[in-house]
C-alpha cells in the first residue's frame, strides 16, 4: 500500500512561498502558525539555499511516541494526524519533533498555549472525512478526494513534492542522476530511516 | 488585451495620443530597442524552450522572485543540458542562488560589461563570422565602440575582473545555443533603450538568435503586459505598430468603418494628431512646468487612470504637486490604489472619483504572454459588489462622450457588455503588421480545450484537433484564421519553413544603405522560392514577381478599394483582404520580408550604444568622460537630464549621498502592491517596508539588522522611514528597497486617507518617494535603478 511521503529537492526551491500561500489558504490558517514555512540558510551569500519544511509524517514519528493523551495517530497511507479534541497543548511534540511542525495558538493570558496544530497532509482529522467540523478543526480533507497536498501541487519549481514515498523516491533519483548532483533527500534519514541512505 | 485596445481606441475618439499603460515602466525600452534591431519588440523564444539552451545568462533580472513559474524552465534547462547559468546582478540575488556564475556590476554599467563581453569575443575570434555576414548590418561601426572597452577600462567602471567576464564570454560565444534574459535591471534606465539593444548586438555577435535554445527572452511581467504593448496602448503609436502618421490612421479608420475626417476632427489639430503624446512616467512634469513649455494646447488637467499604481512611478515628492494642479482624477480599479491615499496628502478635497472595476478573473477574453502566445480567459467569478469589467466601464464612457455608436459600430453589445469575441475579431481584421490576424476567438477556444496535445518544449499539437499549431499560435500568425497559420515559436528561425512558423529578420530600415543591402544574404527560411533576401511584401512586388495573379477576385476588388489610384504601394500591412500575406505564403515567404538586423539605429539618440553615467551616479570623476545626453524636447516635454547630472555634480550631491540606490521585486506583492498588501497570506509574508544595506555600511553607519532608519534622497529633501535588512546579499556601497510599499509618506501612515474597510492591511514607504529624475530619451522610461541616496538610523 502506498505510504505517503514529502521531497523537498533544494536544488530547485527558489523560496517564492508559493507552498506556504497555498497552505494557509487552503486551510485558513491563521497568522502566526506556520504549518508550512520556508527556511533559508546562507541567506544573501554565495551558498544560498532554501527548504520548504513542516510535518514530514515520520515512520516512528517522534510526536506520537511522547505525546501524554495519545492524540497522535498515523493513518493507513502513513499520514501523522491528531485529534484536537484529545490534546491538551502540553508541548512535548514540540520538543520531541526534528523538525519543528508542532505549532500552538496562544489562546489566553501569560502566552499559555492552544491545541497543536500542525501540516495534515491535507487529509484533516478523526472527524468524518469532508465534513464542517473537520474543516473548522483541521482544514480541508484533499486525500479523501482523491488529490495530493495543494502545497506541491501549487510548487512553482516542482520543488516540494507529495505523494507516493516510492513514486518521489523515483522522480527525485532521475533528477539527481540526470543532472549529476543533488543536496540530498533534505530529512529522510530522520524522518524515514527505512528509505535512509537514499 | 481587447479592453486594452478599446482604451486605445477611447483615446482615438476622444481625440488624445496622451494614452499609455504599465510598460512604460517595464518593458518600452525593451520593445523600442529590440524592434529597432530586428524588427519586432518581443521575447523571441518562449520561457519552455530555455529547457533547450547550453548558457543562460540572466542579466538584470531576478525571476526567482519575479517570474517563479519560469524558474521550472531555467532549472530543468540548468539540469537537462548540464547548462551554464549565469546571473548578471548588482544583487546577489534569489535567483543567483542558483547560478554556476555570478557576476556582480555596479548599477547602471551594464553598456560597458556587455561590450567588455563582446571585447573578449572578438578578440579571441569566438563571433559567429557566417551568422554575421548573412544576417547582419553595421558591425564594422559597432567594433569600433567595443573596442574601446577593454578589460581595465570595464573593471574600472563597473567593477567586473577581466578573467571572469572572459569566461563568460568563452561561454556564451561557445557553449551554444545561448541564450540572454533580461528584465527591468536593463531596461528602467535613462539609458534602458541603449541597454537592451547591446544584448541584443551581443546575441548577434555571437549567431545566438533564430534558433531553439537562444535568443533574446525578455520577460514580461504582467498577466497580458506583452497584449498591452502589442494593441498600442501607448503615446507613440495606434494599435500594432503602425505609428501615429496619416497612413496609420487611414489604416485604423479603415478597419473601425468610421470616417477619418471625423477622427481628425476630434484633435486640435493634424500635427497634434500625429504627435507621440506624454508618457505616464512624466504626468505630473505636464502638469506643472510652465505652459509654453508643454507642447500641447494645455497642462495636463483630467487624468483617468484604470489599473495602474501611482507609487510605482518615480519622484513622488513631484507628483504630490501635481495632484493638486489636476481638475479632474479618476482613478478605476479593484482597489482604491495608492492614487487615493496620496491624492488626499496633497491636499486635494474635490474632483476625485473611485471607480469600481473588477478583475480579470471576473471578466472574460484573450491574453497574451511574454512569448507572444495567445490564451482565452474565462470568467471563474461574477464580479465583487458593484464593480464592472473594463469592457463595460469603457463603453459607458464612451456613451457618455457621445460616441459609443460609432466606436462599437461592428461590436455586439449586451446590457452595456460589448463582445470580447467580437472585439478580439476587430483586432483580427486590423492587426496584419503583427500577425494578430489568425488567432480568431473560436481556434483560441479549441486551443484551450485541447491542451493536453501540445508538447511541453515545443509547444506544437502532435495530435488531437489543433495538430500542427503552436499553443496560443504566438504572433505573428499569418494570414486570416482560414490560413491556418500554425504561429511563431521562435522568432526568426530561418530553419524552418513560413508555413511552420519560420523567419528572418524584419528589413524595417530600408533596403540599402550607405551601398550596402540590408537584406539578408544567402538566408532565408526553408521552402522559399527567393532564395535569398526579399523586401516587404507590396502589391508592386507581387505584381514585379508574376504573382498578383494569385490573388483572387476578391483579394483584389478589397486591395482596389484600400489603395485607390496609389494600389501599388498596398502592402502585406495594409490589405485587410490578407490577400498579400495568402500570396507570399503561398510561395514559402514571410509577409514582412527577409532581411538583416542592424547594430546600429541611425534613428535613435544613441546609434550604436555607448555608455552614460546614471544621472546622479557616486563615480563622479566618469561623468566628464561617459556624460549623459545634451538636453533635449522629447515627448511634448523638455528632458533636462543633463543640467541635472551636471548640477549633481558640481553640488557635490554623492558626498551627502555617497550610497547607490537601487530597486526591485519581491515575491509575495505585485507592482504598487495595494492588491496583494491588501491579501492576508501574502501580507502576512512581508509585514514591513526595508531597504538592504551591505554590512560594512550599516556598521560604520551604527545600523543594525532590523532597526529602523530614515533614508534620504537627492531630490526634494526627500525622506523616508524603513526597516533595515543587514546584507551582503547587496555589495558595498549599494543599497535596494523593494518598489510595493505604499500608505506612508515621509514617515506618516496615511492609512486614514483610504475609504475605510478597503484600506490594504500592510502600508509602507514607497521607494519611489526617494528615486529622482532621469528619462531615456527614447521612451521616456524612468530611473528607478540606479540613483543615490543615505541611509542614517532613525
Amino acid at each position: 500500500m502506498a505510504r505517503m511521503k514529502f521531497l523537498c529537492d533544494a536544488d530547485r526551491c527558489i523560496e517564492c512561498n508559493s507552498c506556504v500561500t497555498a497552505c494557509k489558504n487552503e486551510h485558513e490558517v491563521p497568522w502566526g502558525i506556520n504549518r508550512r514555512r520556508l527556511v533559508t540558510i546562507n541567506d544573501g551569500e554565495p551558498g544560498e539555499r532554501s527548504i520548504s519544511m513542516a510535518c514530514m509524517h515520520c515512520t516512528d514519528a517522534p510526536c506520537q511516541a511522547v505525546c501524554p493523551v495519545n492524540c497522535i495517530y498515523t493513518t493507513a497511507d502513513g499520514v501523522v494526524l491528531h485529534s484536537k479534541d484529545l490534546c491538551i497543548g502540553c508541548g512535548y511534540c514540540f520538543y520531541a519533533c526534528p523538525f519543528g511542525a508542532p505549532q500552538y495558538p496562544q489562546v489566553g493570558n501569560f502566552g499559555s498555549r492552544g491545541k497543536m496544530d500542525k501540516c495534515t497532509f491535507c487529509t484533516g482529522g478523526p472527524e468524518t472525512d469532508g465534513s464542517a467540523a473537520e474543516y473548522e478543526k483541521y482544514g480541508s480533507n484533499r486525500l479523501a478526494e482523491g488529490k495530493l497536498p495543494l502545497c506541491a501541487e501549487m510548487c512553482a519549481t516542482k520543488s516540494l513534492l507529495a505523494g507516493d514515498g516510492d513514486v518521489i523516491k523515483e522522480i527525485y533519483e532521475d533528477r539527481v542522476t540526470t543532472r549529476g548532483y543533488g543536496s540530498g533527500a533534505w530529512g529522510w534519514g530522520t524522518a524515514y530511516p527505512e528509505s535512509a541512505g537514499s | 488585451m481587447k479592453a486594452l485596445n478599446l482604451f486605445r481606441k477611447l483615446g482615438a475618439y476622444w481625440g488624445t495620443n496622451n494614452t499609455d499603460h504599465q510598460a512604460r515602466i517595464c518593458h518600452s525600452t525593451t520593445v523600442t530597442g529590440v524592434a529597432n534591431t530586428w524588427g519586432y519588440g518581443a521575447m523571441t523564444n518562449s520561457f519552455n524552450d530555455i529547457r533547450n539552451a547550453k548558457t543562460l545568462i540572466i542579466w538584470g533580472g531576478n525571476p526567482a522572485e519575479a517570474h517563479p513559474v519560469s524558474l521550472q524552465h531555467l532549472l530543468e534547462g540548468k539540469e537537462l543540458n548540464r547548462a551554464n547559468f549565469i546571473v548578471v546582478d548588482p544583487r546577489m540575488t534569489r535567483t543567483a542562488a542558483h547560478a554556476t556564475e555570478y557576476v556582480r556590476i555596479r548599477p547602471g554599467t551594464d553598456i560597458p560589461v556587455l561590450w567588455g563581453m563582446l571585447w573578449h569575443v572578438f578578440h579571441n575570434g569566438w563571433d559567429d563570422k557566417e551568422f554575421i555576414k548573412q544576417r547582419v548590418y553595421g558591425f564594422e561601426e559597432t567594433r569600433k565602440e567595443i573596442d574601446k572597452w577593454n578589460p581595465e577600462e570595464v573593471e574600472r567602471v563597473s567593477g567586473v575582473p577581466g578573467e571572469q567576464l572572459k569566461r563568460v564570454a568563452e561561454m556564451f560565444a561557445t557553449q551554444k545555443p545561448a541564450t540572454l534574459i533580461w528584465c527591468m535591471g536593463q531596461t528602467q534606465h535613462s539609458v534602458g533603450t541603449a541597454n537592451v539593444r547591446a544584448s541584443c548586438i551581443a546575441l548577434l555577435a555571437t549567431g545566438n538568435v533564430g534558433k531553439p535554445g537562444t535568443g533574446a527572452n525578455i520577460f514580461r511581467g504582467h498577466d497580458n503586459v506583452q497584449g498591452a504593448t502589442d494593441v498600442g496602448l501607448d503615446v507613440v503609436t495606434l494599435p500594432f505598430y503602425y505609428g501615429l502618421s496619416e497612413k496609420a490612421w487611414q489604416h485604423w479608420s479603415r478597419v473601425w468603418e468610421t470616417d477619418y475626417e471625423w477622427l481628425r476632427s476630434r484633435f486640435d489639430s493634424k500635427e497634434i494628431m500625429e504627435a507621440p503624446g506624454i508618457p505616464l512616467t512624466r504626468w505630473f512634469d505636464a502638469a506643472l512646468l510652465p505652459k509654453e513649455q508643454v507642447a500641447q494646447k494645455d497642462n495636463i488637467r483630467a487624468m483617468f487612470v484604470q489599473g495602474h499604481a501611482s507609487n510605482s512611478i518615480t519622484r513622488i515628492p513631484e507628483s504630490m504637486k501635481g495632484f493638486v494642479k489636476l481638475d479632474l482624477l479618476v482613478i478605476a480599479d479593484p482597489h482604491p490604489t495608492t492614487w487615493a491615499s496620496l491624492s488626499v496628502q496633497a491636499g486635494r478635497k474635490e474632483g476625485t472619483y473611485l471607480l469600481p472595476v473588477c478583475t480579470q478573473f471576473e471578466s472574460s477574453g484573450s491574453r497574451v504572454a511574454s512569448n507572444r502566445s495567445l490564451q482565452w480567459g474565462e470568467q471563474i467569478v461574477k464580479p465583487s459588489f458593484e464593480s464592472k469589467d473594463d469592457y463595460e466601464v469603457m463603453y459607458l464612457i464612451a456613451k457618455k462622450l457621445g460616441f459609443a455608436d460609432r466606436m462599437f459600430k461592428n461590436i455586439k453589445v449586451e446590457n452595456d457588455r460589448p463582445s470580447p469575441e467580437d472585439l478580439l475579431r476587430e483586432i483580427n481584421r486590423g492587426s496584419w503588421s503583427t500577425g494578430y490576424t489568425g488567432q480568431s476567438p473560436e481556434r483560441l477556444k479549441l486551443h484551450m480545450a485541447n491542451q493536453k496535445d501540445f508538447d511541453l518544449v515545443t509547444l506544437r499539437a502532435n495530435s488531437g484537433p489543433c495538430k500542427g499549431d503552436y499553443y496560443g499560435l504566438p504572433w505573428p500568425c499569418w494570414g486570416k484564421p482560414e490560413v491556418k497559420h500554425p504561429g511563431t515559436p521562435i522568432l526568426y528561425n530561418a530553419g524552418i519553413s513560413a508555413m511552420d512558423g519560420g523567419s528572418g529578420f524584419r528589413p524595417r530600415f530600408g533596403v540599402e544603405r550607405n551601398g550596402q543591402t540590408l537584406l539578408a544574404e544567402g538566408s532565408y527560411p526553408v521552402g522559399s522560392e527567393i532564395q535569398d533576401g526579399y523586401p516587404e511584401f507590396t502589391m508592386a512586388v507581387l505584381k514585379k514577381l508574376g504573382w498578383d495573379k494569385d490573388l483572387t477576385p476578391d483579394e483584389l476588388s478589397v486591395i482596389q478599394k484600400v489603395g485607390g489610384a496609389k494600389i501599388d504601394e498596398v502592402s502585406w500591412s495594409t490589405d485587410l483582404s490578407g490577400g498579400i500575406q495568402r500570396v507570399a505564403l503561398k510561395h514559402g515567404c514571410v509577409p514582412y520580408g527577409n532581411g538583416k538586423a542592424r547594430t546600429i539605429a541611425w534613428n535613435l539618440p544613441d546609434p550604436t550604444p555607448v555608455h552614460r553615467e546614471p544621472i546622479y551616479t557616486p563615480r563622479v570623476e566618469l561623468v566628464a568622460k561617459y556624460p549623459t545626453l545634451p538636453d533635449a524636447k522629447q515627448f511634448r516635454l523638455p528632458n533636462i537630464g543633463f543640467s541635472v547630472q551636471k548640477a549633481a555634480v558640481d553640488k557635490g550631491i554623492a558626498k551627502q549621498f555617497p550610497l547607490i540606490l537601487s530597486s526591485g521585486r519581491l515575491v509575495e506583492y505585485e507592482g504598487g502592491g495595494e492588491e496583494t498588501r491588501s491579501n492576508k497570506w501574502l501580507a502576512e509574508l512581508q509585514q514591513d517596508m526595508f531597504i538592504e544595506i551591505n554590512t560594512s555600511d550599516a556598521a560604520e553607519r551604527g545600523i543594525k539588522d532590523g532597526a529602523w532608519v530614515w533614508v534620504t534622497g537627492a531630490e526634494n529633501a526627500s525622506k523616508a522611514r524603513m526597516k533595515a535588512l543587514v546584507t551582503d546579499r547587496v555589495g558595498r556601497g549599494v543599497a535596494w528597497m523593494p518598489f510595493h510599499f505604499g500608505g506612508w509618506f515621509e514617515g506618516e501612515d496615511l492609512r486614514r486617507n483610504y475609504p475605510q474597510g478597503i484600506d490594504p492591511i500592510v502600508l509602507g514607504e514607497s521607494a519611489n518617494t526617494i528615486t529622482t529624475y532621469g528619462y531615456d530619451p527614447a521612451t521616456g522610461m524612468q530611473e528607478p535603478k540606479a540613483t543615490l541616496c543615505q541611509i542614517r538610523a532613525a
